[in-house]
């Protein structure tokens, strides 16, 4: 068969989102940033609501987000986002605003503003990509670096007797009465992806119906940082990561109860 | 002759703290900075010296945490770059209402607010003016080499010591990420508690023993005439500063018709600039304030009676050349001072100085 | 004798250890010397360029925008680079992945089949050595002697076991360079 009778819109499968652009990505390969970019700007166009958002982009590498996906966006001062969210939502209630957060914007130096912004219950959706690392920097300790994990200021592996325990926001966060929908999912596989979509979306209609905040971290990658083929930091990342930042809902306030699995 | 080492700025730094005998250094990653803390963590000092590394949460812990450990007496520090020194500002204004020694390293780069991570003098002003709120003043050293990354630690906590003030280090991102041969300093041990006590008084919050009264570290003061006694006192310190402890270098200024000011990696830049200009046949020199503040005034009042002009350059939108002409007015002068310089990261070319100063002063 | 050059190409290729052997050679031959890196997130993967400036003299700026001589090891730092080469001096480039050969008339030019040779030579890693070897063939401003101990110096004590194929590759390099174009 001839290539151009097979170029129509009958014989689709897959298209690029609209909402994402043409910019090209800073990104490294394999990194999990892309993907869940690609599932947000998917369920913002699939839901409609372009017209209604407002992203608040992180210091981070996901700092360019707003190069990405083709929505209104401002970029916050290092983990200040839920504090921006904050005035935004406040201001305008009927929109729809989410903050997108690294591991160490969310949890290290914005520590603060997440847990009040969440414990105020303000109405928005937080995205934390928590690769255990500061991927931007060049690969540092995170607050959530696992136990002997080596990163650039632990050259011989986190150790808790110096820098303390990996910090699990998102147990921490589900405690908050102000919080809706608590989750933790990954981007590493296909399955993964269509289920972590599902989440992001339940997610977002929490927010669009006030119900308080939605909170979906998502264990990621950083291959760079972690000095690993994209693969290899999969595989990693499910056999290190995961067993500590065990996945599922934590908290979801439609059932009116917490069902934190761990 | 100490060791000879090809060493980055950053990690120079590290490596100066740990033989100065500091006792703390508490930091939170940034561009282009991340080497200072990240070469203490691969040394290890803790094994060698005692040392206490940690990485703080942010810049207001790390601060805050210096403030603690300064408060001990202990030789305490922080590093980190433009974005996180404002964050850092509170804590400063308290270490100074508080007399408080301390080391606070700034690698510039360029703002406002995330800005760019390429090396810049933006925060001149901030570094010299105080930074934070009320009247204080850091003691600013600005190092234009590699080798006097390593030179000033030391110096900036002996000083820090003696006027019981935060000292600041005012370095960018070039003479961060740069190598060059430094030859690193002898280790010195750390000073011992009865040390402190004996060199620099007993102010420390140690534990009160019997034998003195309780020590208390507090910028709060009530009662203003309390609080004004306390700002004359810190403003004598200040005036001390300007009469014992200015630092600066003349490179070919005997004969200059024009002077050329510039600081840090500026002043590598215009140094060049110098050797340019001269080879056309202009009389030029080269000022290089190594102390921001205090500011070498007096050495400007005395070349603004023999020279025709100064050129301020600055990797900033000019904010020095405002010092030098204060200090050229205080010494009842009236010589021409321009500005030349470069924003956003971008550093300035030698040749493109030397064109500046043709423009603004030469015309023929 | 100042030497003032760049050393430019894709990160991973050994641009900025390359600069530091030399830079440490620099100083076994008793010499004031400085090395700037492009540095950030360009890093990644993109481009990488090290300023490496040899002196007797104290260094005035460590940031240059002509350059005695000019390692160029991809085509994007030709189209940058060449230009900044002063009249009379050197550029030297590894035609791999060069599609716009440089063009300008007032300079020497040499290519080294650095990538090429590397591979012939079962280890691609020594080709910035290579390169190295080409670069003092030309300009000769250091001795075997102090490069030998510039690499002692540089290299972690664990490579050192690799000193010697380092010195193979930089004789290698030595060998191969071909002149282009002498002025
Ligand atoms: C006040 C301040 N401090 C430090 C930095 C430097 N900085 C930029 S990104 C970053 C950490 C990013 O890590 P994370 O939030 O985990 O995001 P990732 O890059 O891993 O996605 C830091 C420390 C900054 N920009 N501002
Ligand atoms: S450094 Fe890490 S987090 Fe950043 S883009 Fe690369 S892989 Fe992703
Ligand atoms: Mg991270």
């Amino acid at each position: 068969m001839d290539l151009k009778e097979l170029i129509k819109p009958e014989n689709l499968v897959y298209k690029k989102t609209e909402l994402l652009n043409d910019d090209s990505m800073h990104y490294c390969p394999g990194c999990s940033h892309g993907v869940v970019h690609k599932i947000l700007a998917e369920l913002i166009a699939e839901m409609g609501i372009q017209e209604k958002t407002v992203g608040v982009a992180p210091v981070g590498c996901a700092v360019f987000a707003y190069k990405y996906i083709d929505i209104d966006w401002q970029e916050a001062a290092h983990g200040r986002a839920p504090a921006v969210a904050t005035g935004l939502i406040r201001l305008m209630p009927d929109n729809f605003i989410f903050t997108y957060q690294g591991d160490g914007d969310l949890a290290s130096i914005g520590a603060a503003e997440i847990l009040h912004a969440c414990n105020r219950g303000e109405n928005i959706l937080v995205i934390f990509i928590n690769n255990g690392t500061y991927g931007m920097t060049g690969g540092q300790m995170a607050p959530t670096t696992l136990d002997g994990m080596v990163t650039s200021t632990t050259p011989n592996g986190r150790n808790i007797d110096l820098n303390g325990y990996p910090l699990k926001m998102t147990e921490l966060i589900a405690q908050l009465p102000g919080t809706s929908y608590v989750t933790r999912q990954t981007v590493h596989t296909p399955g993964a992806v269509r289920k972590c979509k599902r989440s992001l979306k339940k997610a977002i209609e929490y927010v669009l119906d006030k119900k308080g905040t939605s909170f979906v971290e998502v264990v990621s990658t950083c291959n760079s940082g972690w000095k690993m083929t994209p693969v290899a930091a999969n595989n990693w990342m499910e056999e290190n990561m995961v067993p500590y930042y065990p996945l599922g809902d934590l908290k979801d306030s439609e059932k009116g109860e917490i069902v934190s699995e761990n | 002759m100490g060791e000879l080492r090809l060493m980055k700025g950053n990690e120079v730094l590290a490596e100066a703290a740990i033989r100065c005998g500091c006792d703390g250094y508490f930091g939170y990653p940034i561009t282009p900075q991340s080497e200072v803390m990240e070469t203490l963590m691969q040394r290890q000092p803790w094994d060698e010296t005692g040392m206490v590394v940690l990485q703080a949460e942010s810049e207001v812990a790390s601060i805050n945490m210096v403030y603690g450990a300064a408060a001990a007496g202990k030789k305490a520090m922080t590093s980190s770059s433009s974005p996180g020194i404002s964050l850092m500002t509170e804590g400063i204004s308290y270490i100074a209402g508080a007399e408080l020694p301390c080391l606070i390293i700034n690698v510039q780069r360029g703002g406002p607010g995330l800005g760019t991570i390429q090396p810049s003098q933006a925060d001149y002003f901030q570094a010299v003016k105080g930074g934070g709120h009320g009247d204080y003043k850091l003691l600013v050293l600005a190092p234009a080499s590699v080798q006097e990354m390593n030179d000033f630690v030391d110096l900036a906590f002996e000083l820090a010591f003696k006027y019981r003030n935060p000292a600041m280090i005012l370095a960018d991102g070039a003479l961060g990420q740069m190598m060059e041969k430094v030859e690193l300093s002898d280790y010195k041990p750390r000073w011992t508690k009865e040390e402190i006590h004996e060199k620099w008084g007993s102010w420390a919050t140690t534990g009160k023993p019997a034998s003195r009264k309780k020590n208390i570290i507090t910028s709060l003061e009530l009662d203003s005439d309390i609080m004004e006694a306390n700002n004359r006192r810190f403003q004598a310190k200040y005036k001390q500063m300007e009469q014992e402890e200015v630092r600066y270098e003349l490179i070919e200024c005997d004969d200059a018709d024009y002077i050329i000011v510039a600081f840090g990696t500026s002043s590598r830049i215009c140094q060049k600039s110098v050797e340019i200009a001269r080879a056309q046949g202009l009389k030029v020199g080269l000022l290089r304030p190594i102390t921001l503040f205090p500011f070498p005034k007096k050495i400007v009042g005395e070349l603004a009676a023999k020279t025709k002009g100064f050129l301020s350059v600055e990797m900033n939108a000019g904010q020095m050349v405002e010092d030098i002409k204060l200090a050229i007015y205080d010494a009842g002068h009236h010589v021409p001072v321009e500005y030349f310089g470069r924003m956003g990261g971008i550093i300035p070319t030698p040749g493109e100085v030397v064109d500046s100063l043709k423009n603004k002063f030469h015309k023929e | 004798m100042t030497e003032e050059m760049i050393i430019a190409g894709f990160g991973g290729q050994g641009v900025l250890s390359m600069g530091k052997i030399l830079a440490y050679s620099g100083i076994m031959e008793d010499k004031e010397v400085t090395w700037f890196p492009s540095y950030g997130p360009e890093m990644r993967g993109g481009t990488a360029n090290v300023t490496v400036i040899i002196s007797d003299n104290r260094i005035s700026s460590p940031i240059l925008h002509e350059f005695d001589t000019a390692i160029i090891l991809n085509q994007q730092s030709l189209n940058k680079f060449e230009k900044m080469v002063k009249p009379g001096g050197v550029l030297l480039y590894d035609p791999n992945g060069i599609s716009k050969p440089p063009t300008r008339t007032d300079i020497n030019i040499y290519k080294v089949e650095g990538t090429k040779t590397a591979v012939e030579m079962g280890n691609p890693r020594v080709f910035n050595m290579i390169v190295f070897g080409s670069y003092l063939k030309v300009r000769p401003i250091l001795s075997l002697d102090n490069v030998e101990k510039g690499l002692q110096k540089s290299l972690p004590e664990r490579y050192h076991r690799l000193i010697p194929l380092n010195l193979e590759a930089i004789k290698k390099g030595e060998e191969i360079v071909e002149s282009i174009q002498t002025v």
